[in-house]
């Protein structure tokens, strides 16, 4: 099977959704989603054990022609970056089941389904290495993301969904002209061959496609000026759709600029570097400063995460080693964090119907199950040491650092106000003021919430003190990125 | 090297005795059992470990590897890394001594006040211990903001105990000033050092430091600065004013965190990147050591000062605390043998003298319901072991033989002489008279003074909410001493006090070698 895991990866969620199309009952339905998605979960494991961390290039390769007219290949293969974030995927799609098992009431079935086509395209993004066969999971992603959105949304669902349709749409046309722009200069959409042909493209070419890439990926990050349509989808979307909005597809940003951005037009991500680390640290401060201001816990949430993933991309910026390794930590991080965070939000809006920090302040006295987990996602947000966040941000400051001292020091607001934001909203459900609305009889977690959270409580302390083993899987493939960079 | 994993095994006595305070929440007795055992614990851990750093040992453990040394062969790594040298068993001897008889304190207190909450109170106090002893036995910078942050978090639901609008304010200004500081100073200052020394583990002695000497001079005073405010939990001047906001706390957690576990992560943090990852050497180099204790002397004289102008006792404490706090950075600024050891000695004679001002605080609070020094006079005759104890341990606030600090102040006297500072031996002068002019009237009014109806009057007025409260308070007459678990307890501190003014040598054994 080891020949085929990604192909099994990617089209195992399609068979799971089309059965799930053909169950009636909505208990089974949810029964079935989970046990399919976990089963996937489980099956990517060996892309984990089985990936030879020390060897350059790419694995788990799968190779056949596609259209041969036009030379698309239905082309697989997983590096050190992809793999972690293939397991992240297939580790939050039965969290994301679980959190919806009781508030998603209407439409269960659809839901399931745009689910499990979901991880089907997350998945294959991450592993495609032919440009269109990228641009169709790519593409593949918008439709049931916006139908999340559209459908189980909060009361202006129609309008954030379209924001984000739109925006999205707008980078992929610019994604699409690029790959076009490739295949015409290169013949090829193979991304081996492009990374192979890259360093010799004059450097009006490689700005242009920079340039195009850089923009479909900025507003997927999503890079402030950029940002806009994300607290919009982040407050609209269900819990499990702003789970994965965050966890996964931002990271398909940055994933972008380390697959294509550096090793295919190297010459002008050094061009638009200072640039990009500059809006980095905007992004950093602003997000921070926004989440600060924040009543609404998604909102809050959903500015923590553009401050976060400036984080990502000031690392990947920077050209360093440590630098890189902290971005696509940060990358992992945000996912496991944000995705904890979200679904707190979710259990609390829940119980109380509310996400406003004033009505849900005081909560935390009759919810203390509950409170540890928000207590370690908070902390885990704000880089507290120990916490997955801590060392990624470590090292990619350290990477900052050796390119400029002034940069790092700006972003120190910003990593103040995360400390106020997440402290913030932590002492306002925990303790909240002196007259507190009544709580009185809000349940605790229940076995299912906790079953939820668990894994995400796991990860955030197992990357916090034993990071080396994440590290290690990516350490290789990010030398060789700086190697492509280089030239 | 030796690799001991003792060190974890204390460490693990305030964590795992955290989670049993939780689990056995329900049953009071047993809850203050499991925090007797965990600190009892502790301290046989700690304990054990003093004849191997006495015999000049250093014990090491690694908790965890976090990354990895580089294949380049500069960053050597992050880990998560204690060690017990001389430094750290001064602090984590001090620190997990107190705690045993703050249990006992804190419970006839928390019991007496019939406050809410005791089991999270536990738990929290158990947890901050934990975050000071760790500081104490950290190896390296990571580690040790590890602690310091954990202190932070641990604390402040300790110091918003009370859950009112002011218990509140003064915790969330508490927040904001540790965090805000340990980020924005202390976090990027930590990877600055670490991009520049390729390492964060403190140097093996106080001499070399860890940066390497081809680092632009700037950049390691700005360093240096950052660290030396970016700890403020020292109380250094300016961002001390979240220590006295912090006395919203109930005393016992003024007492053993504010006098001795908080505080004192704070300077021995600042003291041990001083000395361990910049070196004398380094602060000789760049002429840092007068410029730091000039600029804490100021801390020093403005504390007492203010402590002067403070009627509420907890508050003048607090202020005092202030004050004494900049006596062990001043100490180790002037980076002689016998200054740094004065400054060091410091640590174990403030926490022994304060915890017992402040326990003698909480229990004229526990009988009287008075907090204001006004109210006091005459209480003397009537507690007369609480205010014995008060008058030794202010006593050696002020430094007078034969009293701890009396040995603080004698060393770094001399230390300020050595270092050819005038100016140095005039603050110390100066501010031992202040000392005296806020503790001595304390003591004689207790003493001496007259409790006037009038002022019976003013104490409802102030103690209003209190009295309306529980009750009870109105009694100006016959008080006596507070219950037993807290007289014992402030009795034992007070007399310790004493013992290491008498036989410095148990604590100075410890730091004698560190600055040779």
């Amino acid at each position: 099977m080891k020949e085929h895991l990604l192909s099994v990866l990617i089209f195992a969620p399609l068979a799971a959704a089309a059965v799930a199309v053909a169950i009636p009952n909505e208990r089974l339905l949810r029964w079935w989603a989970l046990v399919s998605s976990l089963a996937i979960a489980v099956v990517s494991v060996p892309l984990y054990t089985g990936y030879v961390a020390t060897q350059t290039g790419f694995q788990f390769i799968e190779h056949c022609s596609w259209i041969p007219s036009l030379k698309i290949d239905y082309h697989l293969g997983v590096d050190g970056i992809s793999v972690l974030l293939i397991l992240l995927t297939t580790l939050i799609t039965p969290l994301c089941v679980l959190c919806s098992w009781k508030y998603i009431s209407k439409r269960v079935k659809e839901f399931m389904v745009c689910l499990l086509v979901m991880e089907s395209a997350m998945v294959g993004v991450f592993s495609a290495l032919d440009l269109v066969l990228f641009f169709v999971f790519w593409e593949a992603m918008l439709i049931p993301m916006a139908l999340l959105i559209g459908i189980w949304g909060g009361p202006r669902k129609i309008y954030a969904a379209l924001k984000f349709f739109i925006y999205t749409m707008a980078g992929s046309v610019m994604l699409l002209v690029a790959i076009i722009a490739l295949r015409l200069q290169v013949g090829s959409f193979s991304i081996p061959d492009l990374m192979a042909a890259g360093p010799g493209f004059g450097h009006g070419f490689q700005l242009w496609i920079f340039a195009a890439f850089a923009l479909s990926f900025a507003i997927k990050v999503p890079m402030f000026p950029f940002h806009t349509w994300l607290p919009d989808a982040h407050v609209e979307a269900p819990t499990a759709g702003s789970v994965i909005l965050a966890s996964v597809l931002l990271k398909m940003g940055t994933y972008g600029f380390l697959r294509f951005c550096l090793p295919i037009t190297p010459y002008a991500a050094h061009y638009f570097a200072p640039a990009i680390l500059v809006m980095s640290v905007v992004a950093i401060i602003y997000g921070g400063f926004a989440a600060l201001g924040q009543s609404d816990m998604k909102k809050l949430v959903a500015y923590s995460s553009v401050a976060h993933m400036g984080f990502a991309t000031f690392g990947i910026f920077s050209f360093t080693q440590s630098g890189l390794e902290g971005a696509t930590l940060v990358m992992i991080n945000h996912g496991v964090t944000t995705g904890a965070l979200f679904i707190c939000v979710g259990i609390l809006y829940e119980r109380l119907h509310t996400r406003d920090l004033a009505l849900a302040a005081g909560v935390g006295k009759f919810m203390p199950i509950f409170s540890v987990f928000l207590g370690l996602a908070c902390l885990s947000s704000m880089a507290f040491p120990g916490t997955n966040s801590f060392i990624g941000e470590f090292l990619v400051l350290a990477g900052g650092f050796s390119v400029s001292k002034v940069l790092v020091a700006c972003t120190i607001p910003g990593i103040v106000a995360a400390a106020a934001y997440n402290l913030r909203m932590l002492q306002k459900v925990c303790y909240g003021t002196p007259d507190n609305p009544d709580h009185t009889g809000t349940a605790d977690l229940n076995v299912r919430e906790i079953l939820t959270l668990t894994p995400l409580a796991v990860f955030i302390l197992w990357i916090g003190f034993q990071p080396q083993p994440f590290i290690d899987v990516m350490r290789t493939s990010l030398a060789h990125v700086l190697t492509q960079v280089a030239q | 090297m030796e690799s001991d994993p003792r060190l974890v095994y204390a460490l693990l006595a305030p964590l795992v005795g955290a989670g049993l305070v939780m689990a056995t929440g329900k049953k009071p007795n047993l809850r203050e059992a499991m925090s007797f055992i965990a600190a009892c614990t502790l301290f046989g851990f700690v304990a054990s470990l003093i004849p191997d750093v006495l015999a000049g040992k250093t014990v090491h453990y690694t908790v965890a590897q976090l990354i990895p040394a580089d294949s380049a062969g500069f960053y050597q790594g992050l880990s998560f890394s204690l060690r017990a040298d001389g430094l750290s068993m001064v602090f984590a001897v001090a620190a997990s001594f107190l705690w045993m008889l703050a249990v006992f304190y804190a419970a006839g207190y928390m019991r007496g006040h019939h406050e809410a909450n005791q089991t999270r109170f536990n738990t929290c106090f158990a947890l901050a211990l934990f975050g000071a002893v760790g500081g104490a036995f950290a190896d390296n910078l990571l580690t040790l903001y590890f602690f310091y942050e954990v202190v932070s978090i641990s604390t402040y639901p300790l110091v918003a105990h009370h859950q009112d609008k002011e218990s509140y304010e003064g915790a969330q200004k508490y927040l904001v000033y540790l965090t805000t500081t340990a980020k924005a100073l202390i976090f990027p200052a930590m990877v600055l050092i670490y991009v520049l020394s390729g390492t964060l583990d403190f140097a093996s002695n106080v001499h070399s430091g860890i940066l390497p000497t081809g680092v632009h001079n700037g950049l390691v005073i700005t360093l240096y600065i950052a660290c030396l405010l970016g700890f403020a939990k020292n109380g250094v001047m300016p961002f001390h004013s979240w220590l006295p906001s912090a006395m919203v706390a109930p005393t016992p957690v003024s007492a053993l965190l504010h006098a001795v576990a908080v505080v004192k992560i704070g300077v021995f943090s600042t003291v041990r990147v001083m000395l361990y990852i910049f070196g004398t050497d380094t602060m000789a180099r760049l002429d840092l050591g007068l410029p730091t204790a000039c600029f804490v002397s100021l801390t020093i004289l403005l504390g007492s000062v203010i402590a002067l102008s403070k009627d509420n006792l907890k508050a003048r404490l607090a202020y005092s605390t202030v004050s004494q706090l900049s006596y062990v950075i001043l100490g180790v600024a002037l980076l002689n043998p016998i200054g740094i050891e004065g400054g060091l000695f410091h640590i174990a004679a403030h926490a022994f003298s304060k915890i017992t001002l402040f326990f003698c605080a909480g229990a004229i609070y526990v009988v009287t319901h008075k907090k204001n020094i006004s109210e006091m006079g005459g209480l003397g005759r009537q507690m007369p072991w609480t205010f014995g104890a008060f008058a030794v341990a202010a006593l050696s606030m002020i430094g007078a033989p034969p009293v701890a600090g009396f040995v603080s102040k004698l060393y770094m006297l001399v230390g300020s002489l050595e270092a050819h500072s005038y100016f140095i031996l005039a603050v110390l002068i100066g501010s031992s008279l202040l000392n005296a002019a806020y503790f001595a009237p304390v003591v004689y009014h207790a003493f001496f003074g007259q409790p006037a109806a009038a002022a019976a009057h003013g104490a409802d007025a102030h103690g209003h909410g209190h009295s309306a409260a529980h009750g009870h308070g109105h009694d100006d007459h016959h008080h006596g001493e507070a219950p037993l678990s807290m007289l014992i307890p402030l009795c034992i501190t007070a007399a310790i006090s004493v013992v290491i003014g008498i036989y410095p040598d148990l604590i100075l054994q410890f730091v004698k070698g560190i600055a040779q």
